[in-house]
């Protein structure tokens, strides 16, 4: 890591009256969330004491803040007090202090001393269709970005927005909206997909560069750390799937005991993300947990998937009243997709087209 | 001597606002505020299923996470006269209740309070001073001791004496309009730590009901969750007692920190209850049903608009009538076929999107022209504020008990008259005090929920119109609802089972909009005129002001279908 002159995160935490022994279960649930052996935690430890306070720029584009929003729920121990202790957040809208002009400043000279060190953040598409559709303090977000970019030394593209374009991209895309990796040719960027992302994902792929630098990536430029396992299998729901139970509407005797929500859209069995094991809000529950499907938000193109409420093994047309044979060939049709989709998803590594149902669908047809 | 002050990026606020103010020497003449993205998500809207639209329209605002989801859901509901189960009323009002108490409090502690809060000067604090004041100010909030500030303090100082202030770095810090005592400022700053830690719990309101925050899920005829006390995987006995815990503390946070806090920094900035004000008109849809939302006599929450701070009189408001509410874009980037000067029913919007401001990058906007990404909606031609203190003032003309009793007593301990609510502060104590009265009703809500459900009841979905094959093949509905910045309506338009029409008019077009065909400004533009800036570089005279309003930045796109043949109307915050 480039080393300032700068007291260490480690020194800060014990500054701030972080326990040694509060700081190693951060990093065990670090260590677990991130899917590393329980022999990594102390090597994860010394990287994150040693690591100092890299600057961080976050540019807000296209955006709703949900992505925002969503740092600011992670739980862990002390893992409010590490994330003020562990970046300098330099320039961030929703909660820097300074406006206007000194906001600017603040952003300047944070380049200027950390050139080709800070991590860049961005949440938010880029809207090519005009410059005038989204600018910040006159200047459009395409020039922002690209000055940004420059000086970085790694780029999160935080949010389905950055990663892959997002809702503003979605059919009939009306302002041009592209992804950070649409622009950002030559930095290393790490898509951090969802619509927001689960809040520990945030904060353990910062922690991750941190500590180990670039994470491996998926296909699709995601932390395979986070990213890599399917809802679907992972889904506590998975074995009535297996058996053929699935809830027919929110609240029927289905629903109420936990049946799958395959008939009812359920997106899991195309998406990759880490909701049925890390869960949301301190684990508290996650989409399916609490009754409605998954909306695959962290694939690219999910906004166009054909409709929150179609099952995704069959043509979208098919309304859930419709579905009723589905329970017989809901395992094939699973083991169906997931070939499929990993073939799609190999394809859509070549040309980055999104993934679609629709696709999925004529596939299972023929 | 004439100058332009530009703030852009407003920062601590949802989305991209800029303000231009007009100087005459240290003067606010006059003000512009601009909206500077768009989307357009209504257009991506068109064609889809009705029944998905609230998670399309949800990501306008990630802040208010739950209110466009929401609005959304009602105008499906509205338009198919598609009624829920009571259960799933009250778990609605529960999660909306809980996104006003988390947004209203996150509101003042990390996006407001550093306007009135010097984070540096709490480092000149007395511990012990800081113990006293804050016993005084809040006798049962337990993290109040000497050591405990100390510690605080302790923790400022090794950040500050680092050198890297990151959020807090090029502040205002020290500029004389801030008027707290150290101990004063060595207390916020620790519940500004405290809220944030305090939030994150109590979201979890929302992640039990819909798996999620930011972003929780919802469904057109009723609630996703279902209720079964003897299932592990569904709402049972333990996720309700989580969810009455978690009301508690909301209501303790209330009680003891957010409203103790507002009222004691409000004391040290009595000059701000008599500017900030603007227009003097305000509106409210209505919510918080008993019953059903289409019994307007059960929401908490009434219906109507006040002129001229004459609370003697409230007009009635009608969503529906061609010639109530309507969207001028005069100074906003579209154009009307008809010309820039009519106004335009929801229903009728017919607009374009045409921008036609400064090439980026740019200096300073052409306020003469079209200068803002949002349109101007007027209520029966008028300019009306919508929001936290057009609620106090109903619930206060209507008079509401506790709103009475809350406004009166806090004027009573600030030695203030009643006029002194039309101002910025008045904005910020009225979200305070309406936050604790919604705070409290969440108590009631929960009890009748236990009680529904322990009468028998566990229904939380209607599945009658669930199929679009039950329904006509044309409709067209509202959703309102009284969101945390205000009042807000979507208006949709289904035909055959999709999605034809989609428009959302959002608090802050009301309160951010640009000036009307008439030149009438908008609220926020109206309420910086005549502000006094001690130092034009360093505005925070202008933050305090636009602040109060809490600014959610809806971003109106308005489009062209593919073919040209009709022009639709869509805005987006």
């Amino acid at each position: 890591m480039t080393q300032f002159n700068m007291p260490t995160v480690g020194e800060q935490l014990r500054e701030n009256g972080i326990s040694r022994r509060a700081f190693l279960k951060f990093c065990g649930l670090l260590a677990s969330s991130m899917a590393l052996a329980p022999s990594m935690i102390p090597k994860l430890a010394e990287a994150l004491e040693k690591a100092t306070r890299p600057s961080v720029i976050w540019l807000s584009f296209q955006e709703c803040t949900g992505c925002a929003e969503s740092i600011t729920r992670a739980h862990s121990p002390s893992l409010e007090g590490l994330i003020f202790d562990t970046i300098s957040l330099d320039y961030q809208h929703t909660l820097q202090a300074a406006a206007g002009e000194a906001a600017e400043q603040a952003r300047d000279e944070a380049m200027q001393a950390n050139y080709g060190k800070y991590v860049l953040i961005v949440d938010g598409s880029i809207p090519l269709g005009n410059a005038g559709y989204s600018t910040i303090a006159g200047v459009s977000n395409l020039d922002m970005l690209k000055q940004v970019a420059k000086g970085a030394a790694a780029i999160i593209a935080l949010g389905t927005c950055a990663a892959y374009g997002g809702l503003p991209q979605a059919n009939p895309n009306p302002t041009g909206a592209v992804a950070v990796a649409d622009i950002i040719k030559d930095k290393p960027i790490i898509n951090v997909p969802g619509c927001p992302p689960i809040p520990v994902v945030i904060t353990g792929v910062i922690a991750h560069f941190l500590a180990f630098g670039l994470p491996a990536l998926d296909h699709l430029g995601r932390p395979k750390a986070f990213y890599g396992q399917n809802i679907h299998d992972r889904c506590y729901r998975r074995p009535f799937y297996e058996r053929g139970l699935f809830a027919e509407t929110f609240d029927d005797e289905g629903a109420k005991q936990g049946w799958c929500l395959y008939k009812l859209g359920c997106k899991g069995p195309i998406t990759y993300n880490a909701c049925a094991t890390t869960k949301w809000n301190d684990g508290t529950s996650f989409p399916i947990e609490s009754g409605h499907g998954c909306i695959g938000c962290s694939e690219p193109g999910f906004w166009d998937f054909g409709g929150l409420y179609n099952p995704v093994s069959l043509p979208s047309s098919l309304s859930s009243q419709h579905v009723v044979f589905a329970t017989g060939i809901g395992v094939a049709a699973g083991v169906a997709i997931a070939a499929l989709n990993k073939q799609a998803k190999q394809q859509a590594k070549q040309t980055r087209e999104p993934v679609n149902v629709d696709q999925l669908n004529r596939e299972v047809q023929l | 001597m004439t100058e332009r002050v530009v703030v852009d990026p407003i920062t601590r606020i949802e989305g991209h606002l800029r303000i231009e103010a007009q100087m005459n020497g240290s003067t606010i003449e006059q003000a512009y505020s601009a909206g500077t993205m768009v989307r357009g998500i209504e257009i991506i809207l068109r064609g889809r299923d009705p029944r998905d639209a609230w998670a399309y329209a949800q990501r306008i605002c990630g802040v208010c996470t739950l209110v466009h989801g929401m609005a959304s859901i009602r105008s499906v509901e509205d338009a198919l006269k598609y009624s829920i189960p009571h259960n799933a009323q009250l778990i609605r009002n529960l999660m909306i209740a809980a996104q006003y108490v988390h947004d209203h409090v996150m509101h003042f502690y990390h996006l407001h309070a550093l306007d009135w809060v010097d984070v540096v000067s709490a480092l000149k604090a007395d511990p012990k001073a800081t113990s006293e004041l804050a016993q005084t100010v809040s006798p049962h909030w337990p993290n109040a001791s000497t050591g405990y500030f100390a510690d605080q303090q302790a923790k400022l100082k090794k950040f500050v004496d680092a050198g890297q202030l990151g959020i807090f770095a090029k502040a205002y810090w020290g500029h004389p309009a801030y008027k707290l005592p150290p101990e004063a400022n060595l207390m916020a700053v620790s519940h500004y730590l405290e809220a944030l830690q305090w939030q994150r719990d109590v979201v979890k309101l929302h992640t039990i009901f819909g798996g999620k925050n930011p972003h929780p899920n919802f469904v057109v005829g009723g609630v996703p969750c279902a209720i079964d006390l003897n299932s592990d995987s569904a709402i049972n006995a333990k996720r309700l007692a989580q969810v009455q815990d978690i009301i508690q503390k909301m209501r303790t946070f209330v009680d003891q920190v957010y409203v103790p806090d507002t009222l004691a920094i409000a004391g040290f900035y009595k000059d701000w209850f008599k500017q900030g004000e603007g227009l003097g008109n305000f509106m409210t849809y209505g919510d918080f049903p008993e019953k059903s939302l289409y019994e307007p006599e059960s929401c908490l929450i009434p219906r109507g608009v006040i002129l001229n701070r004459d609370l003697s009189r409230i007009y009635p408001v009608d969503l529906n009538a061609d010639d109530q509410i309507q969207e001028f874009v005069a100074h906003s980037w579209y154009s009307y076929s008809g010309g820039q000067t009519q106004g335009l029913h929801p229903y009728q919007g017919e607009t374009e999107l045409n921008y036609t401001g400064p090439q980026p990058p740019y200096t300073q906007l052409e306020v003469d022209k079209a200068y803002s990404w949002l349109k101007s909606p007027r209520w029966q031609g008028k300019a009306v504020e919508v929001g936290p203190l057009a609620r106090m003032l109903m619930l206060y003309a209507g008079n509401y008990p506790q709103a009475k009793e809350l406004v009166d007593s806090s004027l009573k301990t600030l030695d203030l008259p009643i006029d002194a609510l039309y101002s910025t502060m008045g904005r910020t104590a009225a979200r305070t005090l309406e936050t604790k009265i919604i705070a409290d009703k969440m108590q009631g809500w929960f009890d009748s929920l236990i009680a529904n459900i322990k009468a028998g009841d566990t229904k939380t979905f209607n599945e009658t119109l669930w199929e679009p094959a039950s329904w006509p093949s044309q409709a067209q509905g509202v959703g309102f609802m009284e969101a945390p910045r205000g009042a807000l309506a979507h208006w949709i338009v289904i035909e055959h089972g999709k999605i034809a029409n989609y428009q959302a008019v959002v608090p802050s077009t009301w309160n951010a909009g640009p000036r009307d065909v008439n030149n009438q400004a908008g609220a926020y533009e109206a309420s910086l005129q005549g502000h006094v800036l001690h130092d034009p570089k360093q505005p925070v005279e202008i933050l305090r002001t636009i602040h109060s309003f809490d600014p959610c930045i809806a971003c109106a796109v308005h489009v062209t279908d593919p073919e040209g043949e009709e022009l639709v109307k869509v805005q987006v915050r």
